[in-house]
């Protein structure tokens, strides 16, 4: 059976600095993919350029249909969804029409019955529906960036550093989430610095250094790799950063 | 002054401030969704009452050819912008969208100018005319730069203001005109008299206003332009398309500004530019709402308004110097109050 998701030979610069070298990567159906790597090493930039906010040079196909030539609008409406490292809420409309919005291209009828399902997966939202989405805590604001992603029934999830700045209880709830997802049909690719965390419930994994994957299999092996315990698991390794 | 020419000249103030706050809020509008600071607003103006008049008094207005002649030219724009991924249903609804309603609206308006229609059919015709321009101007104008910095979007919408001056021009000639009032009549409270047309730019007024809060308060598309005003990044990841989003504001603003120009003309005697210095008003409104609050932008549009009265009571010559003035102490406060914010990245 093809991947989900299929990135062959990509390529992405910042003007001539070239951040992604040569990266290919593949998520399949009810997979969670992850990829680690120190800050700087172009994780960020490779998400980014799958969901069609930065140009790419090279392959991406996502459920066998080749993104080249669509907008991130489109890549939504085709069950992509991205949930970035600064959230991008509407901060000054309150948890409610934020999810609503999330839901801008699904059925109305449906997109009813996707609020309260994300209720269920985010109890706190729920007590939050009437608060504007700028007041809410950090962790409150990662739960309603990936409820907002959810309403959109893609097919594939990217977060981008879900876990970064907030509590580590909240940080464990939000990988339970991400577990439950894919339990339910949705594939995750995961994009963490904290390495340890993300290859616990990830099925496949990649490390990424300087722009390139370095390493990928089981993320099982992965985290039995001693480079990677090191590198990740152990200390951050220094001069990683770019 | 006694007290009755002070109530007289605050009702002539809340008369032009109540169009001026209308224009202000589709300023804010426009400004918020596209970053476009929307200077051809006032040629919307002009636009929607010179083509009403020119129906009013049997003449076809120019204007539904150059409706025509954008859509033709916006649809060459969409059919270019897809050209790899051309479709049927593409193609379609372009050419119905940008060919084929401006030519059955311009086949209607060369029909029924020469019968002087009703007051309703005009206002109507004029309203869709300015409409479509709006649209297609967003298409043909803004659009292809919608990624570019707020001072290229400038650069062209004084470009645009510029040329749709000068068709106005062409299409209106030099000659100012008036239009039929749209409610005629006009009763006395104490001393002061109200007139049907004054009448309607306050009911006119604050059944926009009421209607743009339900529009943003309630509905998909209104939250749809919110939420694009707040974050455009976060709007695109939740599929909400910045080209819609920047088309239903362009829509409004032209609507807004005909609107207006519709109340005005029975009023005053418009020319072929007159709407610049009416749109730059609303403008000094907006600036006052720092570009992004509509309550304060309505409620300094009141006060402009009724500067203006007072000013052209006791200083007719200096009336514009005055009411433009208010920009520097407002500016000024604002500079002082708010941190050198860097342009937002799309």
């Amino acid at each position: 059976m093809s991947a989900l998701l299929s990135v062959t030979d990509a390529h992405v610069a910042y003007g001539k600095v070239e951040a992604v070298r040569s990266v290919g990567l593949d998520v399949g159906e009810n997979e969670i993919v992850t990829i680690v790597g120190a800050n700087g090493a172009g994780k960020t930039t490779l998400l980014s350029a799958i969901m069609g906010i930065l140009p790419l040079k090279g392959r991406v196909a996502f459920a066998g249909q080749d993104l080249a030539r669509l907008d991130i609008e489109d890549r939504v409406a085709m069950g992509l969804g991205l949930v970035p490292e600064h959230r991008e809420l509407f901060v000054t409309m309150n948890v409610e029409d934020n999810l609503e919005l999330g839901a801008f291209r699904i059925e109305r009828s449906r997109a009813k019955a996707s609020i309260e399902r994300i209720y269920t997966l985010f109890p706190r939202l729920k007590e939050r529906r009437k608060q504007l989405a700028g007041t809410l805590s950090g962790g409150e604001q990662q739960m309603l960036a990936m409820g907002r992603a959810l309403m959109g029934e893609p097919k594939l999830l990217m977060l981008d550093e879900p876990s970064l700045g907030l509590a580590p209880i909240i940080v464990a709830d939000i990988f339970r989430i991400v577990t439950e997802l894919r339990a339910s049909g949705v594939s995750v690719l995961l994009v963490e610095q904290n390495a340890q965390a993300a290859l616990k419930i990830a099925d496949q994994a990649y490390v990424m250094e300087l722009g390139e994957f370095v390493l990928s299999g089981k993320a099982s092996d992965i985290a039995a790799n001693e480079r990677v315990a090191a590198s990740y698991l152990g200390f951050q390794h220094e001069g990683a950063s770019v | 002054m006694n007290t009755t020419i002070m109530l007289f000249l605050v009702q002539d103030g809340i008369t032009n401030g109540a169009i001026y706050a209308l224009l202000g809020l589709a300023l804010v509008l426009v400004f918020a969704v596209t970053r476009v600071i929307l200077i051809p607003q006032g040629e919307f103006v002009t636009y929607g009452a010179l083509t009403y008049a020119s129906l009013a008094s049997g003449q076809m207005p120019g204007t539904a050819k150059l409706a025509l002649a954008m859509g033709i030219v916006a649809c060459g724009f969409d059919l270019f912008a897809a050209r790899k991924t051309l479709h049927g249903r593409l193609i379609l609804r372009s050419v119905l969208a940008n060919v084929v309603l401006p030519a059955i609206v311009l086949a209607l308006t060369i029909n029924l100018a020469a019968q002087k229609p009703p007051v309703a059919v005009c206002i109507a015709l004029s309203l869709v005319i300015v409409a479509m321009i709006g649209l297609y101007l967003y298409r043909i104008a803004f659009q292809p730069l919608a990624h570019t910095s707020v001072l290229v979007l400038l650069i062209a919408s004084v470009g645009t203001h510029l040329a749709l001056q000068g068709l106005g021009l062409l299409f209106f000639g030099a000659e100012g005109q008036r239009g039929p009032a749209v409610l005629s009549g006009a009763f006395t409270a104490g001393s002061l008299r109200f007139t049907g047309q004054s009448l309607t730019v306050y009911g006119i007024t604050i059944a926009f206003i009421v209607g743009l809060w339900l529009f943003f308060g309630l509905t998909l598309y209104g939250k749809a332009l919110r939420a694009t005003a707040v974050n455009r990044l976060g709007a695109r990841l939740a599929g909400i398309r910045t080209t819609l989003s920047g088309q239903i504001a362009f829509l409004l603003a032209s609507v807004i500004g005909a609107l207006s120009g519709i109340m005005i003309v029975p009023i005053t005697t418009l020319y072929y530019d007159s709407g610049f210095l009416i749109g730059l008003k609303g403008f000094v409104a907006a600036i006052i709402g720092g570009l992004v609050s509509y309550p304060l932008t309505a409620v300094a549009a009141l006060f402009v308004g009724i500067v203006e009265a007072f000013s052209s009571f006791y200083a007719s010559n200096y009336k514009e110097v005055i009411v433009f003035m208010l920009l520097i102490p407002v500016l000024l406060l604002r500079s002082l109050a708010a941190p050198a914010v860097e342009e937002e990245k799309d």
